[in-house]
Parts: C-alpha cells; structure tokens; sequence
C-alpha cells in the first residue's frame, strides 16, 4: 500500500497530465518523434505497424533505451531529459511493464515472481508476499500462487505479468502487446479481465498493441504512429469514422483514399474520379467500408454512381464473410458473403465490376 | 640485472618444458635389420642426467661409424624401465640408478649382464655465490633454510636420503621433487636455498652460471652408479654392442668425466 | 471490426509445412563412430582394472600417504573450484555482457591456460608468485609470506588450470540466457546486483553447475603445474596425482591402486552432485 501512495503521492494537480513526453530517438535512418501525454487513470493505446516504433517509445519510457533529444516527465518528475543531461535508470523509475511474453522469472513461484518488486521497493519478504497474495487473489489465481511460470496456462501467466508489474503501484503502466502471445479464445477472456484492472489503475496507462481490437476495447485513447511519427490521434470513434492514413484505414476496415473535392466529385490523385454524398472544396478524405463494395460479373446498370473494372488479386477469410483484394484503377478491399462469392465463382485472377454507392461514402477535409 | 633475470627465465622455462616433455619422446621406426658390420639406426633410452654427454658421445660415434643414426630418448630412469618392459622398440638403456636397470633385467629384457658405466656423485647446489655461505649437510638444518629434495622414488633422492643418512643429518625440505632437473630449477628461481642434486646436473652448462655446487663430505657414501645394456630385443645388436664399447672406451669416457662425472 | 489476421488464410499462397518423419532408427554412420568413441574412452580404465592387484587392494588402502593425499585433493580441488567461482563467474559476464575494446584478447588470454602444458603454467606461477616472483618478492617483503610449497600454492594451481573450464562454459550459459529477464528485473526496480544475484545467476545456475563440475574435475586431476609450483610433500602439497606420479617411479601396482582411488572418488561425487542438481527444481 505503502508504496502506491509514494509514487501517486508525487503526483501532479488535477489536470496536468501524469506522463509529459516528448521521446525523440535518432537511430541512423530511423527516427521517432512522439509528443505523448497521459492523464491519470487514463488509457493510452499506442497503435502502428511493424517498425513504426512502438517498441522503442516503450523502451524509452521504461528506461531500457535513452532518449536522443525531448523529454520525458512522469508524476511531476524528470527521468529523462537529454537538453539537460538528467537521466533515471529503470530501477528507480516508477513504472510497471508487462512485456510481450510476460517474462516471469522461471526460477520463482507465481508468489515470488509478484512479490519480487515490492520487495525490491523496501518491503521486507513478508509484506512483499502479503502484497503479491492480494494481487494474485484480485487476478482469480489464489490456488496457482506456489507453481513455477511453466506450470501455468498462458492466461494465468498473463495475469501473474500483470499482478507483477501493478505490485509496485507505478505511476506508469507499460504493456507490450499484452495478449499476443495467447490464443483467440483465451485473448477474449483475458482482455475483458484486463479491461477491468486497467479501469481500476489510478496511474497512466500505455498500451502498446498492433490488433485494433485491444486498442478499442482497452484504450480511452488511441495514438497512430507510422514511420516514428504520430499520424492520428484521438478517441476510438473519432479515428473510426476519420481515417487519416492507408494503415489507420486498414485497422479500422475501411477504404481511404485522398483527392481534390469539387462539390459531390472527387478527383483521386491517380486521375480516377469519385462522387460521393458530402460535398466540399479542397483536399480531402473519402472513405467507404469494404461492405459497401458491391460486386457483379458485368458492367452494373443502376443507382451506383461509381462503376470500374477490376481485377480479384486475393480472397480471405474474414469473419463470416469474404474479403475481396481488387486492383484496377484504385486498389479496394470488397467484403462480401460467401453465398454471393459462390454464385459469382469467384477467383484470383478474375476481371469484374465494383460498383459504391455514393451515399455509402464520406468524404471529409485532409487539412 | 633484469636481463640476467630474463635469462633465468628463459632456461627455466627450457629446462622445465624438457622435463616435462620428454615423457612423450621415444618413438621411432623399427631400425632396419643390418647384416654385419656397424650401420643402420640405432635407438638409444638414456636417464636424464646424461642428455648432454650423450648427445655428443652419439655425434661422435656417428662420425666414427659412417652410416649409423643414433636417436636418443632421454626420460627419468624409472620412466624409461617400464617403457622398456611394456616393448619400447630400444636397443640400449643407460639407466641411471641399478634399481631400474634391474628393472628391465629382471624382465628378461637385457642382453648379458649391465655395466657400470659411470658414477655420479651428490653436491648442494646454491644459488651462484653461494650467499648463504653453506659448507656442508648441517648448514641445511637452519630453521630458515629451505631446501628441495629430490622425491625418494626416484635415484637422486634415493641417493640424498642415504647421504644424510650416513651424515646423521635431520632435514625437513619443504619439497620432495620429481627428478634432479626440478630440484635443480628451484634453486635457480631462487625458490629454494638449496638442493642435493647431482654433481653432473649443476655443472651443466646451463645451470653452472647461475649455481654452485659445493661438494660435501658425506657424498661418498651416497655415490650413484649408472648401469649400461643391450637390450633383448634390439634389432641393431651389432651397432648397440658399438655403441656401449664406445661409451666405455676413453673417449667417451671423457667426455663423460668433462660433465661431471666419475670413472666407476 | 475486422481483424487483421490476413496471413492465416490465403489458400492460394499457403503450403502446407513439410515434417520430417522420425523413426526409431540410429543411424548406424552415429553409432558406430559413437562406439568406438566410447570404447577409446573406457578401454584404459579397463586397462587398469585389469592390472589392479584386487589381493593387496584393502591393505593399501588403508596406507596413511594415501588418505592424507586423498584427503588434501579432495580439499584443494573443491577450494580451487570455489575460487574458480569467485573470481571466474564475474570475469564470464564480464566477457558475455559487456562491450569493451581488447575483448577479444581477454577471451584469448582466458584460454591461456588450456593450451599452456601445465608444467609452464607452473614456472610462471613460480614467476609471479615465487620468492623472487613479481609478486611474490613484494608479499614475502611486506608480509613475509611466501607461497610455493604450500596448500595455498596447490589451490593456486589448481585454480589457474582449472578456470577456463568454469569461465568457458559460463560465459556460454550467459550468452544463452534471455536478457530480457535482467530488463524485467530493473523495470521492478532491481539494480545492476540484484538483478545479477536474483535474475542472471539463477538463470544460468545449470551452467555454472556443469562449469563447477569440470573445474573441479579438472583441478582433482592437476598435476603439473601442482608439482612445479606447490612442489611435492607429504600432507602439505603432495596430491594424489603426484603420489601416482611418485609411485609409478618404483611400483606400478601402487600407482594403478593410487589412480584407481582417485577415479572412485571423483565419479562417486560427480554423480551424487548430478544427481541432486538433475532433481532440483
């Protein structure tokens, strides 16, 4: 208990933010550049693909990597600030990770594992245990307490990670792709768990994920990096409806395309046109769910205002339906049932006719 | 000074990698079988002790017999004795104590009867100077003294033992070495004050500029013979019998008594 | 919401992996040269067997020299594999973890001793630690302490030939070893030594158990250097591979007895340790 008061006790007023970071790392060609704040009790999903930089943001947060330039100020306190030659090791920053494969230690009991940071945060071995018991009792593993890590099922270990890293009561709550690592079934249930510790956590939280689902599920807010650069940022519905990149539309299963709007029209930058139901002036934004991709074996006749011929480059799974990969003047993602896919005998390779609804897309400014 | 030191280190590390290696030593082809006369190879099992004597003995004895190669493997005498009982491929052994020679003949292995070649007789050997000023036996009982003794297995030690024996000497040495070239290395490292080695060892040329060996009264009763023989199965009896008339005869006696050594 | 599993289904693109099928069979090309390895190993151990004269066995066992040799083995070897530890644990981390310029040569240095004939290893000993030694000379001044022809001495020895043994085979334990643990620690707020006594050495307790074991077997068996350096007596510095090595000067049969002890032993304690750290959890 003890130890959750120091650190939150050290924490800002209301309405400063509990995390203040500017993480800058310059590594050769590679750069990241992340303005990131984090209120307390708030959840902070950190989203991008493979080599965005999620992972070094994370390590720079936990002290494993230093920064090259920025800062980074947790609960009123300066860790890492190169301008002024201030550094914290991780051992003294007040924080808890849960890393990819939770990295318990094998050595130790599910107890030991858990009561190993408080003890190291001066309790002597009979707190630090009383404490880890409490945890593991909140996590539902009361009966696993005494087993090795090998022993326990991945969602027990996930749990035992994350009793292990909230045992200290961090300021800072760190996870790396915190359900990766189990399978679909056990991911259900421990993210709803999860779901509800992370509710309860009076510090900040950053989550560090590639699966959209935990973000939206998990996060009050998302942050996109690509390239070591934020490119969205904002609440779940926001960054749902208002897609800003080909891999923020991606996550959130739309089509995204830039161009220049004139009225209902839209001139995409590789010379195709699209009418859609908003109208505006000036760069803009058009999205459209892959749903809304109707597909026909033929030139449509009709209400659609957008035709075009193209070519079936892949077929998955996806859900309960199909999703169709289609290349041709514009690249689209089509999603549609397998019944429709049979009938229309479907294959890679096969030329047909997209057709989109004007009123089924939006249209929104890029400025 | 710390060249001279360098130089120490240097022939320690010679002495003490010769003693160490030269267990492995010995093998060589089976010598060709001669008809008559003297020539073909000739494999020779010498004690330690007599590395340098006889390797110019055999050079000699070479020039003499044109067409005669003597190889020579030189290791502690006890070393050798089993060598030779579990079938070495030699033609002669000089030992240099009775007690392995004995050994080899005991087994059937020698051919006749052995000679006593040489003799070899016991001296303290200090550092050059002599800087403890030592004259005899009882010098070494002083309760700073530290002396290495040659283990009793062996001959020098055998031979050490009986010395003080006969002196009435009691010597507690603070180390019982595996052969006379070790005992002899801690006195030139300067680990030791002393050792009783082998009159022959510490005139060798290597170790005479950094030892002294000061002869002591009791050594006469403690004087080691060196037994020579052809062995049983040598395939080279004619040039092994050569080889032993030639150590015998003057001149390789005195190239013998040049080392150290003492006329039987 | 989509997911984003694309790469699980793609018909067109997946194969099927191969397995490789695993039958029962040895390889006759493994086993034989497996056989033979095995034979080369213990057909002189058999060779001692044979010639062990079983008659006279109890009584020679009951020697005092060989107890008292016995036991200083026992005793030196098990100082030295503990020396080893102290001084050979840090210098294997050291060697696995940290970045510094020449360490490739101190990897190279630490395997000195492995290639360096023992009896050498001894003289250099003598060098540096001898009464007139680099070293030596000052301790024997300032302390008057002189090491040669001590216990210290053996242990010493032992120590020197034996290390590589134990750094070799930690340094690789720790180069295994998932460093990610040790990061795991400090974000728990462990330090550089804690995170060593309470994450690393842990990790890597196998390791350091197997290099303990053949450091110690090593320094059970030392004898050149031992000899050169410590020197021989009875009871002080006289192990039981210099008693073999006295023995095989007049009595063969001493020698193999001798060397027969020496191997009971070593074996009976390798195996109960084994056995112990086999089980541990």
């Amino acid at each position: 208990m003890t130890v959750g008061q120091t650190v939150l006790g050290a924490a800002p007023p209301l309405g400063v933010p509990l995390l203040d970071a500017h993480l800058v790392v310059d590594r050769g060609a590679f750069r990241l550049d992340l303005p990131l704040t984090i209120d307390p009790g708030e959840v902070v999903a950190l989203l991008g693909p493979n080599g965005a930089g999620k992972t070094t943001a994370l390590r720079t947060l936990a002290g494993l990597l230093p920064l090259s330039a920025g800062h980074l100020t947790l609960a009123g306190r300066d860790l890492d600030h190169p301008g002024r030659r201030v550094w914290t090791p991780t051992e003294r920053r007040p924080i808890g990770v849960v890393f990819q494969d939770y990295l318990l230690f094998p050595h130790l009991s599910a107890l030991d594992n858990v009561a190993f940071g408080p003890r190291r945060h001066g309790m002597n071995r009979h707190q630090a245990r009383h404490r880890a018991a409490e945890w593991l009792a909140r996590m539902g593993l009361t009966e696993h307490v005494r087993r090795k890590p090998r022993q326990l099922s991945g969602g027990q270990a996930q749990r035992v990670a994350l009793a292990r890293a909230l045992a200290v009561a961090p300021a800072l709550l760190l996870l790396d792709e915190p359900l990766a690592a189990l399978d679909a079934r056990t991911r259900l249930d421990t993210r709803a768990q999860l779901q509800q510790h992370l509710a309860a956590h009076a510090g900040a939280t950053l989550l560090v994920t590639h699966d959209p689902l935990d973000a939206l599920v998990l996060a009050d807010r998302l942050v996109i990096i690509e390239h070591g650069h934020v490119v969205q940022e904002g609440s779940a519905a926001t960054i749902t409806a208002q897609p800003r990149t080909d891999y923020v539309a991606r996550l959130v299963g739309l089509n995204l395309y830039r161009g220049r709007a004139t009225g209902h029209s839209i001139l995409l930058a590789d010379g195709f046109r699209l009418t859609t139901g908003d109208q505006h002036d000036g760069e803009v934004f058009v999205a459209f769910p892959p749903s809304a991709v109707a597909l026909h074996p033929g030139q449509p006749d009709g209400s659609p205002r957008n035709t075009w011929p193209a070519t079936i480059a892949g077929i998955q799974r996806h859900g309960d339906n199909l999703r169709i990969q289609l290349t041709g003047p514009i690249e689209v993602a089509a999603d549609v049932t397998p019944a429709a896919a049979a009938q229309l005998r479907l294959t890679p390779g096969q030329p047909v006719w997209a057709a989109v609804k004007a009123a089924e897309t939006r249209a929104y400014p890029a400025g | 000074m710390r060249a001279a030191r360098f130089r120490t280190i240097l022939a320690a590390f010679t002495v003490l990698a010769v003693v160490g290696l030269t267990g492995c030593g010995g093998d060589s082809a089976d010598p060709p079988a001669s008809g008559d006369g003297v020539s073909g190879e000739l494999t020779v099992f010498a004690a330690a002790s007599l590395t340098e004597s006889f390797k110019q003995i055999g050079q000699d004895f070479e020039a003499a017999h044109q067409g005669v190669k003597v190889t020579f493997s030189f290791a502690g005498s006890s070393a050798l004795a089993t060598q030779i009982n579990q079938g070495a491929p030699a033609d002669v052994f000089a030992s240099a104590a009775p007690a392995n020679m004995k050994t080899v003949t005991d087994a059937g292995n020698g051919d006749g009867e052995p000679t006593t070649f040489v003799r070899n007789q016991l001296v303290i050997a200090v550092s050059k100077g002599n800087p403890d000023g030592v004259t005899g036996l009882s010098d070494l009982t002083k309760p700073d003294a530290k002396v290495a003794l040659c283990a009793e297995q062996v001959p020098c030690g055998a031979a050490a033992r009986k010395a003080l024996d006969a002196a009435g000497v009691a010597l507690t040495p603070v180390t019982l070495e595996q052969d006379v070239k070790a005992a002899l290395a801690k006195v030139r490292l300067g680990e030791v004050d002393a050792a009783l080695v082998y009159r022959t060892d510490a005139l060798a040329a290597d170790a005479a500029a950094e030892v002294d060996g000061i002869e002591f009264a009791e050594s006469a009763g403690a004087i080691n013979d060196y037994p020579i023989i052809v062995l049983k199965d040598s395939a080279n009896k004619a040039a092994a019998r050569a080889f032993v008339e030639y150590v015998l005869s003057d001149t390789g006696r005195s190239v013998l008594t040049a080392a150290g050594f003492q006329a039987p | 919401m989509p997911r984003t599993d694309g790469e699980v289904a793609r018909p067109t693109t997946a194969v099927p992996p191969t397995r490789t099928r695993r039958t029962g069979r040895t390889p006759v090309a493994l086993l034989l040269p497996a056989a033979l390895g095995l034979l080369f190993l213990v057909l002189p151990l058999v060779g001692l067997l044979v010639r062990t004269p079983w008659a006279t066995l109890p009584q020679r066992l009951t020697e005092p020299g060989v107890l008292t040799a016995l036991r200083l083995s026992v005793q030196t070897a098990t100082l030295a594999t503990l020396l080893c530890l102290a001084l050979g644990v840090p210098l294997a981390w050291l060697l696995a973890r940290v970045q510094f310029p020449g360490r490739r040569v101190v990897r190279a240095l630490v395997t000195v001793p492995l290639v360096l004939p023992p009896v050498v290893g001894g003289v250099a000993l003598l060098l540096v630690f001898g009464r007139r030694g680099l070293i030596g000379s000052w301790l024997d001044e300032t302390f008057g302490i002189t090491l040669p022809f001590t216990t210290t001495a053996v242990v010493l020895a032992e120590a020197f030939v034996a290390m590589p043994f134990l750094i070799i085979a930690v340094e690789g334990a720790l180069r295994g070893a998932d460093t990610r643990y040790e990061e795991a620690a400090a974000t728990l707020g462990a330090g550089r030594w804690t995170t060593f006594t309470h994450v690393t050495l842990p990790l890597v307790a196998p390791g350091i158990a197997a290099g303990a074991v053949l450091c110690w077997a090593r320094a059970l068996g030392e004898f050149g250097a031992t000899i050169t350096f410590a020197g021989n007596y009875p009871g002080r510095t006289q192990t039981m591979p210099i008693a073999v090595y006295l023995a095989l000067e007049t009595d063969l049969e001493a020698a193999i007895v001798l060397s027969l002890i020496l191997l009971t032993v070593s074996v009976v304690i390798l195996a109960s340790l084994r056995d112990r750290w086999v089980s541990a959890p």
